[in-house]
């Protein structure tokens, strides 16, 4: 970190220089989308070398979920991408349930599914916003926030929380919902789809549109797998792959959609898998919702789900052959949660979120791995920026869709 | 799935050390020899996607069937075929490094940088091995089990007390 303050200072103090001059953008800068800072080595105006630094939001989740039990470790998972925060307490509670070995009720299936793609229609929107405020139109911003507040407030009627809602819990999720919240998403259902095509006659054939986002950061295939890029940055390089169809989880095997691909892996092309992807969640919330009364009276919550306060300690009695009169048997200590570990993906709407968690046997794990596909998708960022103007790495950081949070854990 | 696993294993004898069959098919693997197995599974087996790289402390872990500390874990996965594997190394205390696959997978950079600012396992390979978390100036790594959760006073970060004085004066 001194290294770069110090070029920076030589540079400012020497009246000449023949060396290749260095900026500093971030960590305050407003379309870093958060506290990332990117070092750049200029040459003109072209980026020769982008070296991200991240870590200003670190708060050690991955520690700290070692000594929180595994009800409570889901509430952390709120904190990592706090604006899709229903796709990561799903994918903590999936893999505490592989460890458990719990089944989860299939109403509470499809509650999940229901509330995962509504986290992504709202990640979505709000990318959607944010993006094209940064490469210069305005108008949308504000017609997605409407759409986002609508959902919010759907939100809100289901477990009382906007943002940080822990609704889904091991085992099932928190409460059933009510006919007032399945009535307002049927009436969402039915007026999101033409809003979809009002926001792209906005910014389709807009002229400053195209030539910002039409080829600019080609992907190809290949190097994009290499890259690790997950979710719609995948996609956009026409590989179509998608956890959800892939591995499926929750109810994802029952409901019909269709993965959307692009062709070029232009900035261009991921934003029409983005826009095809809001249609596609949509179609399986109304999908979801007309499943819901085959369900209905069932529980939410799997019958051997853990308590939300976990004993430290079960002890269970030691088999005796004949039991004698006026002994105390101690017991044997009986393991809380099975011994072994567990590895659980899913699909958030940025991309591949896994947990690899490692289990002991006592009420905390031993080991809370997250992968969070932000994190690798910052390392994409020197890949994609090389031979490109300063002006279109805001639109690089858009199109991968990263939020810092997310990726400093 | 199972032609998979038996071909390795005779083909590679010498580095699998067990085959374990948990959620996903785990394979335990030596260090020596190592890169030339994940190269033989990214280049013939068609692995290309390297899904996640992570490091596990194991000091005073009840259950521990092994003598190492650490153990560096891989999943791999493969687009076609729809399989995942997850590899397995087990690291001394003693002798804290393991081989960089960064030359194999653009992905693993940022991995491995993790990896070795958590546990403390330096990679041998890797273009520029740094801290990326926490700040450059840190000391000791976080996430082994004998790091406190929280630090006393004394072991508070320098930079950090350095700037309290500075802001006081």
């Amino acid at each position: 970190m001194a290294t770069y303050l110090e070029i920076n200072k030589k540079q400012i103090n020497e009246e000449k220089w023949e060396e290749p001059f260095y900026i500093n953008m971030g960590p305050q800068h407003p379309s870093t989308h958060g506290v990332l800072r990117l070092f750049l080595e200029l040459e003109g105006e072209t980026i020769v070398n982008c070296t991200p630094i991240i870590g200003y939001l670190h708060r050690g989740v991955e520690k700290l979920g070692e000594t929180l039990n595994y009800n409570q470790a889901i509430v952390l998972s709120d904190r990592l991408d706090y604006i899709a925060s229903a796709a990561n307490n799903t994918a903590f509670a999936l893999a505490f349930e592989k460890l458990m070995g719990l089944e989860v009720p299939r109403r509470a299936k499809l509650l999940r599914t229901i509330v995962c793609e509504m986290a992504r229609i709202c990640n979505h929107l709000l990318w959607l916003a944010t993006h094209a405020l940064d490469i210069g139109a305005m108008t949308v911003f504000l017609y997605c926030f409407r759409d986002r507040e609508w959902l919010l407030n759907i939100y809100e009627k289901i477990c009382g929380a906007r943002l940080t809602h822990s609704y889904v819990r091991v085992g099932g999720v928190r409460q059933d919902f009510t006919q007032e919240i399945i009535d307002e998403l049927y009436k969402f259902t039915e007026e999101f789809p033409p809003r979809i095509y009002d926001y792209e006659t906005l910014i389709d054939v807009n002229r400053i549109w195209l030539k910002r986002t039409k080829g600019i950061a080609v992907v190809p295939p290949e190097d994009a797998i290499n890259l690790g890029l997950t979710g719609p940055c995948l996609r956009g390089s026409g590989i179509a792959y998608d956890v959800r169809k892939f591995r499926p989880y929750d109810a994802y095997g029952e409901v019909d959609f269709v993965v959307p691909t692009g062709k070029n892996g232009d900035t261009y092309d991921r934003y029409r898998v983005r826009m095809e992807e809001l249609r596609q969640s949509n179609f399986i919330i109304r999908q979801c919702l007309d499943k819901l009364p085959e369900t209905q009276g069932e529980p939410v919550l799997a019958e051997n789900a853990p308590d939300l306060l976990m004993p430290e300690k079960v002890k269970e009695p030691k088999p005796q052959p004949v039991p004698k009169k006026g002994v105390i048997f101690r017991g044997v200590e009986k393991p809380i949660v099975p011994v072994g570990e567990a590895f659980a993906s899913i699909e958030s709407p940025k991309g591949e979120l896994a947990v690899y968690v490692v289990s002991d046997g006592s009420n905390k794990p031993w080991r809370l791995r997250i992968r969070t596909p932000s994190f690798v998708h910052i390392s994409a960022i020197p890949y994609m920026a090389k031979n490109h103007m300063v002006a279109d790495l805001i639109a690089i950081i858009g199109t991968l869709d990263i939020v810092l949070g997310d990726s400093d854990r | 799935m199972e032609e998979l696993l038996n071909e390795l294993k005779e083909k590679f004898s010498s580095v699998i050390v067990e085959i374990q069959e948990k959620d996903y098919p785990t394979l335990i693997c030596k260090r020596t020899g190592f890169l030339d197995l994940i190269k033989y599974l990214k280049d013939e087996k068609g692995f290309k996607y390297l899904i996640d790289l992570c490091g596990v402390d194991y000091l005073n872990y009840k259950q521990k069937k092994f003598e190492e500390r650490f153990e560096v874990v891989y999943h791999l996965y493969n687009l076609d075929s729809k399989i995942l594997i997850r590899l397995k190394v087990r690291i001394p205390e003693d002798d804290c490094w393991q081989h960089s696959v960064t030359p194999l997978f653009m992905t693993a950079n940022y991995f491995e940088r993790e990896c070795y600012d958590m546990f403390g396992i330096s990679f041998k390979g890797h273009p520029d091995l740094r801290r990326i978390l926490m700040p450059d100036d840190w000391e000791g790594h976080p996430l082994r089990k004998d790091y406190p959760v929280y630090l006393e006073e004394e072991q508070e970060w320098k930079t950090y007390k350095e700037f309290i004085q500075k802001v006081k004066k």
